[in-house]
C-alpha cells in the first residue's frame, strides 16, 4: 500500500481552492470505482473548505445589514443625480430625512405628477417607469460609497419588495387598480391602502382629487421603499406626523390608515436611546429555588419548593425571606401575570410545562434515578423561570410577584389544572384565538416589526431544530456511556481470561479507565441536557411569549381597524342623510360620528402605546437573551473543557500500563 | 501543532498505518517472500485487489510481480488451507471477512432521496462525511485481505504451499466460484456436525495439560473476546452518532449566526466553528478506536476461532487414535483383522502426535502474536486518545479565550 501513494498521488492536495462542483464530482468517482490512492486524502479539502465556510460570509453578515440600511438614507441625499428625471428622484430621497416639513415631501409631486400617470393607471408598468429613474442613481452612488447598492440586483429588490405590500393590502378588498378609478368617483372613500405620504398629501385640501389620488397610486410605492430602507425614519416622522394628521383630520373627510407612521411609541425614542435605557435596570434581587419536597402520597402527593429571595430593594419587608410554593402556584403567578400584562405587550415568561407523565412517576415511584432527574430538571427549570419573571421591570412591580415571593400563605391556584373547567375554557380561548389570528392579515408596515416578526419565527423554527438535535445527543452520549460501561465490564473478564500476566493486568486497567470515562459521559450528557438543551427549550418557549406579544399587537390594530371602518360607515350615513335631507336624524348621526371618532383615537392610542412596548420589551428581551446565551454557552464549553482534560488524565495514567505489556 | 493535527486525515488514512501487517499481527518477515497489496478498486459490488509480490523463491519465475484478485479468490485459498489434511495441525489463518459496503451505500442512496430537503452546505458537509466512512471500510477491507496474505507468507508451512504460490503468480483469473446452494447445505451440515462432535470432544479429557490448559483458556477466550468485540463496536457506534450529533449542531448553529441580526451572531458563528472542529475530533476518536480496539479484537476473534479448530482436529485425532486402540485390543482378543486395525491405530497415533507437535509451536507462537498485537495497539489508543483529547482542549481553550474576551 505504501508503494501505491507513490504511484498515483492523490489529487486533492494540488487544487488549491477546491470548488463545491469539483469536490462533488470527486466522490462520485469514490462511490463507483477510484483506487485507493486516488483518493487517499480527502482531509486537506474539507478543513480547506470548513474555512471557507466560516471565514467568508460571517464578516459580510456583520457589517452588512443594520448598518447600512441606517445609513442609505443619508448617502442618498448627498446625490446629485444628473439624469432628465432627477427632480424627482432627489427628492424621493431627501425629502425623508426632513422631518420636520413633510408636507414638502409631497407637494412636488402634487406639482409634477409623473407624465405618464395619468394615462396608464396600471400598476407594473408605474414600476417599470421608475426603475430608469433611479438606476442612474445607483450608478453614481457605486462610485461614492461601494457598500450602498452593491448590485443591480439589490435595486431591484428594493422596488419588487416595496411594490408588494401595494398589493397585498387588506382593506383595499378591489385590486389597487379599481381603487384607483374607484377614488376619483369618491374622494372621501380613503381607507384603501394610504400611508404617510398620501395623507400628506391630502394635506392641500380635497381641491384638487384627481392629483391626489393619482400620487396616490405613484407614492405608496416610494414611501413603502423607504419604510423599508430606513429604521429612523419610520421612527421618528409619526411623532411629527401625529400633529399634522390631528389638524388635517377635521377638514379631511376620512383619515387614512397609517400603520406605518403609526407604529412606535409616541415619545419618539430611537432604537439606540432605548437600547441604552434598557442596560440600565438591573435590580439587586436574588432568587433561588433549593429543596424540592414531595408532600403527601400517592395521587394526591405534590412536590414543594423553597424560594428564597435575597434583595435590598425597599419594596421587600426584609433583605432574605423564604418561602414554600408548589408547581401549581407558579403556574398561577404565570396565569395572573399574563392576565394582566401580556395585553399590554410585555413578555411574560412562561412557566415550565406541566407534565403529568414526570409527576406521575415522582408520585408512584419510590427513589428512582430518572424521577430524580425529572425533579431536578423542573427545580431549575422553576428557577430560571422565576429570575427571568423578577428581572423584567415591570413585572417585578406587580403585586402579584411581591405576594408570590414574600407572604408566607398563597391561595391555592385553581385553575391551573389541565383537565379542570377552568383549563377547558383556556383551551377554548386559545383555539379562538387561533381562529382569530389567522383571520386577521395585518398588512405591516413597520420595518421594525416586520423584520422582528420574520426574525423570531426564523429563530424558533431554528431552535426547535436545535433543540431536537442536542436532545439527540443527549440520548446518545447516555447511550454511549452505557455501552462504554458494558465494554468495561466486558474488557474486564477478557482481562481475567487472559493468561499473560502483564496483558491481563493492561486489560483489567484499560477497563477501568473505560469506567471512567463511562462517568465522564454521563457527566457530560448532563452537561448537554442542563445547560444546552434546557437553555434552548427555554428559549423555545419564550419566543413564543414573543409571538404572544405580536398578536396582542396585532390584535389592538384590528380593533382599531374595525373602529375606524364603522366610522367610515357613520360618516357615509351622514352623508345620505345629507343628501336625503334629513335634518332630524342628523343630529344623532353627528354624535355617533364623535363617539366612534373619539374611539378610533383611543384605540389608535392603544395600538401605539402596545407598539411602544412590545418594542421596548422585545429589546430588553434581546439583550437577556444574549446574556443567557452567552453565558449558559460558556458555561457550556466549559464542561466540554473539563471532560477532555479528564480524558488527558485517565490515558495517560493508561499509556505506561499499554507500555508495560511484554 | 494542534493545526496539524487537524488538517491530516483520520489516523488510518496515514502513513505510519498504512503496513496493515502491523496492525494485529506482528510477524517476523524475511525477505525471501514479502507480499502486499498495492492497489485497490471499488466497482459496483466487488473489490478487485492488486496482490504484489517480491520474492527470491526459486519457483517464481520472476522476482516481482503484481496479480489482480478478488475475495471469493481469497476464500478459495483459505479453503484449500483448511481442507488439506497436511495443514491440520496449524492455524490457518482467518480468512478476511467479506467487503460489505452496503450500509454505506444505502446512506449514500438515502441522502440523495434527501438532496431537496437541506440546505446545499448541509447537503455537502453530509456527502463528505459519507465519502470518508466509504474511504474507511474500503482501506480496512483492503487491510484485512493484506494481513490474511502475509500471514501465509510469514508462515513456514504455508508459504510454500501451491495454491499459494498460483494465487500470487497466475496472471489469469483463477475461475473460483462461489460455493453453490447445495455446496453450502453441505457446509452447514458439516458445521453442525462438527459443533457436536466439537462437544463431544472438548468432553474428552485431555492427558497432555498444556493442551488441556490451552482448551479452557480457548474456549473461554473466545467467548469473552466476541463479547468485547461486540461492545466494542456498540460503544463505536454511539460514539460516531454523537459525533454526527455535534455536526448537525453545528450547522444549525451556522444557520442560526447567520440569520440573526443581532450581536449574537457572532457567537453562534464562532460557537459553531468550535463544534465544527471538535465533532471532527470525536469523529476521529470513534474511528481510531473502531481501528485499534474494534479491528484487534475482531482478528482475535476470528483467529481465536482457528485456533480452536486447531484444538478440535486434535480432539479429533484423539479420539480416533483412541478408537483405534480400542479396535486393537478387540481385535487382538478376537483375534480377527488384527493386522488392519493395528496399522489403522498406527496411521491415528503418526496423525496425533504429528498434529501435537506442530499444535503446540502453533499455539504458543499465537499467544506471543497476540501479546504483542495488543501491546502495539493498547499503546497506539492511548496515545491516539491523547492527541485528540489534547487537541480538542486546545480547541476549547482557544475558543473560550475568544468568546470570554468578546464579553
Amino acid at each position: 500500500m505504501a508503494a501505491s501513494s507513490e504511484r498515483s498521488p492523490p489529487p486533492f492536495p494540488d487544487s488549491e481552492e477546491p470548488e463545491l462542483l469539483e469536490d462533488s464530482d470527486e466522490g462520485a468517482d469514490a462511490f463507483t470505482g477510484t483506487s485507493i490512492s486516488e483518493m487517499d486524502s480527502p482531509s486537506p479539502d474539507t478543513t480547506g473548505h470548513s474555512k471557507d465556510i466560516f471565514s467568508d460570509p460571517a464578516e459580510d453578515i456583520f457589517s452588512d445589514p443594520l448598518s447600512d440600511i441606517n445609513s442609505e438614507p443619508k448617502k442618498n441625499s448627498d446625490v446629485k443625480i444628473p439624469s432628465p428625471a432627477s427632480d424627482e428622484a432627489v427628492d424621493l430621497f431627501s425629502d425623508p430625512l426632513d422631518d420636520d416639513e413633510p408636507s414638502e415631501m409631497s407637494s412636488p409631486e402634487v406639482q409634477n405628477p409623473v407624465p405618464d400617470l395619468s394615462n396608464e393607471p396600471a400598476e407594473p408598468p408605474k414600476s417599470d417607469n421608475k426603475k430608469p429613474i433611479f438606476e442612474p442613481a445607483a450608478k453614481v452612488k457605486k462610485a461614492a460609497s461601494a457598500e450602498l447598492f452593491d448590485d443591480d440586483e439589490d435595486d431591484e429588490d428594493l422596488f419588487q419588495e416595496s411594490f408588494k405590500p401595494v398589493m397585498k393590502k387588506p382593506q383595499a378588498s378591489v385590486p389597487p387598480l379599481d381603487v384607483y378609478t374607484e377614488v376619483k368617483v369618491k374622494p372621501q372613500v380613503k381607507d384603501d391602502p394610504t400611508d404617510l405620504f398620501t395623507e400628506e398629501a391630502l394635506t392641500p385640501p380635497a381641491s384638487k382629487p384627481a392629483a391626489n389620488t393619482r400620487t396616490n397610486g405613484v407614492h405608496s410605492e416610494e414611501q413603502d421603499l423607504f419604510s423599508e430602507a430606513t429604521v429612523e425614519l419610520s421612527l421618528d416622522s409619526p411623532h411629527n406626523d401625529r400633529k399634522k394628521k390631528d389638524s388635517v383630520n377635521p377638514s379631511v373627510s376620512a383619515p387614512a390608515a397609517p400603520v406605518a407612521s403609526s407604529s412606535s411609541k409616541p415619545p419618539s425614542k430611537t432604537l439606540e436611546e432605548l437600547e441604552e435605557e434598557e442596560s440600565e435596570d438591573k435590580f439587586d434581587l436574588n432568587v433561588s429555588i433549593t429543596n424540592p419536597e414531595k408532600v403527601g402520597d400517592g395521587m394526591n402527593a405534590y412536590m414543594v419548593y423553597k424560594v428564597s429571595t435575597q434583595t435590598s430593594l425597599s419594596m421587600f419587608r426584609s433583605k432574605t425571606f423564604t418561602v414554600r410554593r408548589r408547581f401549581s402556584d407558579f403556574l398561577g403567578l404565570y396565569e395572573k401575570l399574563s392576565e394582566k400584562h401580556s395585553q399590554n405587550g410585555y413578555i411574560v415568561p412562561p412557566p415550565p410545562e406541566k407534565s403529568i407523565m414526570g409527576m406521575t412517576k415522582v408520585k408512584v415511584g419510590k427513589e428512582d434515578p430518572s424521577s430524580a432527574e425529572f425533579v431536578e430538571r423542573r427545580r431549575a427549570a422553576l428557577e430560571r423561570y422565576l429570575q427571568r419573571v423578577v428581572s423584567h421591570p415591570s413585572l417585578l412591580q406587580d403585586p402579584d410577584v411581591r405576594e408570590f415571593l414574600e407572604k408566607e400563605e398563597l391561595p391555592r391556584a385553581v385553575s391551573t389544572q389541565t383537565l379542570s373547567g377552568a383549563g377547558f375554557l383556556k383551551m377554548l380561548n386559545k383555539a379562538t384565538d387561533a381562529v382569530s389570528k389567522m383571520t386577521i392579515k395585518m398588512n405591516e408596515q413597520d420595518v421594525w416589526f416586520d423584520e422582528k416578526i420574520q426574525d423570531v419565527e426564523n429563530e424558533e423554527q431554528l431552535l426547535r431544530k436545535l433543540h431536537v438535535m442536542v436532545e439527540s445527543l443527549v440520548n446518545h452520549r447516555k447511550e454511549l456511556s452505557g455501552n462504554t460501561a458494558a465494554f468495561a465490564k466486558s474488557v474486564a473478564m477478557l482481562g481475567s481470561s487472559e493468561d499473560n500476566t502483564a496483558l491481563s493486568r493492561a486489560l483489567s486497567q484499560l477497563a477501568e479507565v473505560e469506567d471512567r470515562i463511562e462517568q465522564l459521559h454521563r457527566d457530560q450528557a448532563a452537561n448537554d441536557f442542563f445547560t444546552f438543551a434546557e437553555l434552548l427549550a427555554d428559549y423555545i418557549r419564550l419566543l413564543g411569549a414573543v409571538r404572544g406579544c405580536f398578536d396582542q399587537r396585532m390584535k389592538a390594530w384590528q380593533r382599531w381597524q374595525d373602529a375606524e371602518s364603522m366610522l367610515q360607515k357613520k360618516r357615509e350615513a351622514e352623508a345620505k342623510l345629507l343628501w336625503a335631507n334629513k335634518p332630524d336624524k342628523l343630529q344623532q348621526a353627528k354624535d355617533e360620528i364623535a363617539e366612534w371618532e373619539a374611539k378610533v383615537t383611543q384605540y389608535e392610542r392603544d395600538f401605539e402605546r402596545i407598539s411602544a412596548t412590545v418594542q421596548k420589551d422585545v429589546i430588553r428581551f434581546d439583550k437577556e437573551k444574549a446574556r443567557d446565551f452567552k453565558r449558559q454557552i460558556i458555561k457550556y464549553l466549559e464542561s466540554l473543557l473539563h471532560s477532555q482534560q479528564q480524558l488527558i488524565k485517565y490515558w495517560e495514567a493508561f499509556l505506561p500500563e499499554a507500555k508495560a505489556i511484554a | 501543532m494542534m493545526q496539524e493535527g487537524l488538517d491530516d486525515g483520520p489516523d488510518f488514512l496515514s502513513e505510519e498505518d498504512r503496513g496493515p501487517r502491523a496492525v494485529n499481527v506482528d510477524l517476523q518477515t524475511d525477505a525471501t517472500l514479502q507480499v502486499d497489496i498495492s492497489d485497490a478498486l471499488s466497482e459496483r459490488d466487488k473489490v478487485k485487489f492488486t496482490v504484489h509480490t517480491k520474492s527470491t523463491l526459486p519457483n517464481f519465475k520472476q522476482n516481482e510481480f503484481s496479480v489482480v484478485r478478488q475475495h471469493e479468490e481469497f476464500i478459495w485459498l483459505h479453503d484449500s488451507f483448511v481442507e488439506n489434511e497436511e495443514y491440520a495441525g496449524y492455524i490457518i489463518p482467518p480468512a478476511p471477512p467479506r467487503p460489505d459496503f452496503d450500509a454505506s451505500r444505502e446512506k449514500l442512496q438515502k441522502l440523495g432521496e434527501g438532496e431537496g430537503s437541506m440546505t446545499k452546505e448541509e447537503f455537502t458537509k453530509m456527502k463528505q462525511e459519507l465519502e470518508a466512512e466509504y474511504l474507511a471500510i474500503f482501506k480496512k477491507t483492503v487491510a484485512m485481505h493484506e494481513v490474511f496474505l502475509c500471514r501465509v507468507a510469514a508462515h513456514p508451512v504455508l508459504r510454500k504451499d501451491l495454491n499459494f504460490h498460483v494465487f500470487l503468480e497466475y496472471n489469469q483469473d483463477l475461475s473460483v466460484r462461489g460455493k453453490n446452494k447445495k455446496e453450502k447445505l453441505e457446509d452447514f451440515f458439516k458445521n453442525v456436525v462438527k459443533s457436536a462432535d466439537g462437544v463431544l470432544v472438548a468432553g474428552v479429557k485431555d492427558v497432555d495439560d498444556f493442551f488441556e490448559h490451552e482448551k479452557t483458556f480457548l474456549l473461554e477466550y473466545h467467548n469473552r473476546v466476541k463479547d468485547s468485540s461486540a461492545k466494542s463496536d456498540r460503544m463505536i457506534r454511539s460514539h460516531k452518532s454523537a459525533a454526527d450529533d455535534i455536526n448537525r449542531i453545528a450547522s444549525t448553529l451556522y444557520t442560526l449566526g447567520t440569520q440573526d441580526s443581532t450581536d449574537l451572531c457572532k457567537f453562534f458563528l464562532k460557537v459553531s466553528e468550535l463544534f465544527e472542529k471538535t465533532r471532527k475530533i470525536e469523529a476521529r476518536v470513534a474511528a481510531d478506536e473502531d481501528l485499534k480496539l474494534a479491528d484487534l479484537l475482531k482478528y482475535y476473534l476470528r483467529e481465536s476461532q482457528a485456533a480452536k479448530d486447531l484444538l478440535y482436529r486434535r480432539g479429533r485425532a484423539l479420539v480416533d487414535y483412541e478408537n483405534a486402540n480400542k479396535a486393537l485390543d478387540k481385535a487382538r482378543a478376537k483375534n480377527k483383522d488384527v493386522l488392519q486395525a493395528e496399522t489403522t491405530q498406527q496411521v491415528c497415533c503418526q496423525k496425533f502426535e504429528k498434529i501435537s507437535e506442530s499444535a503446540k509451536q502453533e499455539l504458543i507462537d499465537f499467544k506471543t502474536r497476540r501479546v504483542a498485537a495488543f501491546r502495539k495497539n493498547l499503546v497506539e489508543l492511548a496515545e491516539l486518545e491523547l492527541k485528540h483529547a489534547k487537541g480538542n482542549l486546545q480547541l476549547l481553550q482557544s475558543c473560550l479565550g475568544v468568546l470570554k474576551g468578546d464579553t
